[in-house]
């Protein structure tokens, strides 16, 4: 292998992992445009998300007897997981979020934390400590590119969070709903005052992130084929990293970081060392922090008066 | 069309309001003047809903508003521009426009008085896919006015609408609001600009410390010896 070669295809690899990571920043960037919170509990979502696409296919073995493959199979593990990962979202807002809206802001941030070691060990309890091995949905292949290669999950992966992410987008941009989550982006208080039902929008949010991160989740399963109740920390920590360094609270920004971080750790992993791969991502945090902590896409219109 | 009692609220245990008394009927101007600190601004976030009202009653066309949440409050007809614009600066000038008509689902009418506020605010139309947040002061005010008026408001609620802007502008803001009203909508107006705010009002109410402590016509405050030392300077 050239080169040359070695560049596309760690470029490949990264690209794959970083569209992940866009899928989970999108909801702490969701999150934080319209409550100006850090939902640290968001990487737990993320892998209950996971647990959740692999209880569904654990189940439909036990009713059908069949093996679970084929593109209509991952279709299902995707929804429910997706489903599921915004149902429990959606708990979370309503239960451990709201009660504290009109609390000092650390608050909330204290509780996510606290969410987050709930879910974690609400998942161990229920699915032990030990990886999980996550079912091979899909035949393992391999597509060839002269001489750079694709597995099958990498091309899913692509396809399935492009998809996703230019749903959000979409909606975001030009449905009502996602009109009124930008405007509580903007100005919560002016938002209620032109009819805009602030709970409502806040909890839709919250689904939406999730949802995202629960398929993210699933790909995440499928790409390293096996899951741990602890993987929502490191994927959630290098998320949020790549959500600061689009521009936190920006939506294309949240999936620029994700990618850049993703090509990052790939090409650090490929050419350094892949034992520090986890180093990259988190010296990019740093950098951004110091030199553009607004982040890449992250502007300000300056508000006149 | 509103009827405010006794009105008391405040923040946390400090109360701002001490029993507010003020009416007004369809198709109106009212107006309502005090100084900075008075309780203007209180006064219309108790009515937004954004400020619960502690004790008394705020009726609105015969339905106890106090209580309700701020979007219902705007579905109910009551709509507020706040001070200082508060427009949407992120999202484009139509954006802005069409979150005023979040409430609504008739996208015929929708539309129609958008064209509406194009005729009332020419410089919106040309701005239309620019960001909210370039605009200038008076524009962004026209942009916070026009963004109300697309929920189409049965009373209109102005907070400050001629604050920080050059005198030029402010005579075109009171102009504005007086072709709102012959459009038939009725206007509580809370202003600083006591001279401005009493010549256009049908009825006015002088708010000091929390009370209201005068009330009449535009003209007979304008000539009453209080509010002409207090709050016209001459």
């Amino acid at each position: 292998m050239g080169s040359w070669d070695v560049f596309i295809q760690q470029l490949l690899n990264g690209l794959t992992i970083g569209m992940i990571y866009a899928l989970i920043a999108l909801g702490y960037t969701i999150v934080y445009g319209v409550l100006q919170l850090i939902n640290f509990a968001h990487g737990e979502i993320f892998m209950a998300g996971a647990y959740i696409g692999l209880a569904a296919a654990a189940a439909w073995i036990l009713v059908s007897g069949t093996a679970l493959t084929g593109g209509i199979a991952l279709a299902g593990v995707l929804l429910f997981a997706m489903l599921g990962a915004a149902a429990l979202g959606s708990l979370t807002e309503r239960f451990a979020y709201r009660p504290l809206r009109q609390a000092p802001r650390l608050a909330p941030l204290i509780t996510a934390i606290g969410v987050s070691f709930v879910l974690q060990n609400v998942v161990m309890l229920l699915c032990g400590p030990v990886d999980k091995r996550y079912p091979e949905i899909l035949a393992a292949r391999q597509y060839s590119f002269g001489l750079v290669s694709m597995t099958h999950y990498q091309i899913i992966i692509l396809i399935v969070s492009v998809t996703l992410m230019l749903g959000l987008h979409l909606f975001i941009k030009k449905t009502r709903t996602g009109k009124a989550m930008r405007a509580m982006a903007d100005d919560t208080q002016a938002a209620s005052l032109m009819g805009i039902p602030v709970d409502r929008t806040v909890n839709l949010a919250f689904v939406m992130g999730s949802a995202m991160a629960g398929a993210g989740g699933v790909l995440f399963g499928l790409y390293y084929h096996t899951v741990n109740f602890h993987d929502g920390y490191l994927a959630g920590l290098k998320a949020f990293t790549a959500a600061v360094l689009g521009g936190i609270g920006n939506i294309p920004g949240a999936m620029l970081g994700g990618l850049l971080l993703g090509v990052a750790e790939g090409l650090g992993a490929g050419y350094l060392s892949s034992e520090w791969k986890n180093v990259f991502a988190f010296l990019v945090l740093i950098a951004v922090l110091l030199f553009r902590p607004q982040g890449i896409l992250g502007t300000r219109v300056v508000k006149k008066v | 069309m509103l009827s405010v009692t006794g009105l008391r609220t405040g923040y946390d245990k400090i109360e701002v309001l001490h029993g507010i008394d003020l009416q007004v009927s369809a198709g109106k101007i009212v107006s309502l003047i005090g100084s900075n600190g008075a309780g203007k601004s209180s006064f219309l976030m108790a009515l937004s809903g954004l400020l619960r009202a502690w004790n008394g009653q705020v009726e609105f066309n015969g339905q106890a508003i106090h209580g309700l949440a701020p979007d219902a409050i705007v579905r109910a007809g009551l709509v507020q521009v706040p001070e200082g614009r508060r427009i949407f600066a992120h999202l484009t000038v139509e954006e802005n426009l069409d979150l005023g008509a979040y409430t609504r689902h008739d996208p015929p009418g929708i539309r129609q008085d958008k064209e509406e506020m194009f005729k009332l605010f020419p410089i919106l139309k040309q701005r239309l896919r620019g960001l909210a947040g370039n605009l200038s002061g008076g524009e962004q005010q026209m942009l916070a006015m026009a963004r109300a008026l697309m929920a189409r408001p049965k009373l209109l609620c102005l907070d400050e609408p001629s604050l920080g802007l050059a005198p030029m502008l402010v005579e075109k803001i009171f102009e504005i609001i007086l072709g709102i009203k012959a459009r038939g909508l009725t206007i509580l107006l809370v202003e600083q600009n006591a001279f401005k705010a009493l010549e256009i009002a049908d009825w006015a109410y002088v708010l000091e410390n929390g009370k209201i402590e005068l009330q009449g016509t535009g003209l007979q405050l304008l000539l009453e010896p209080k509010v002409k030392s207090a709050y016209l300077g001459v």
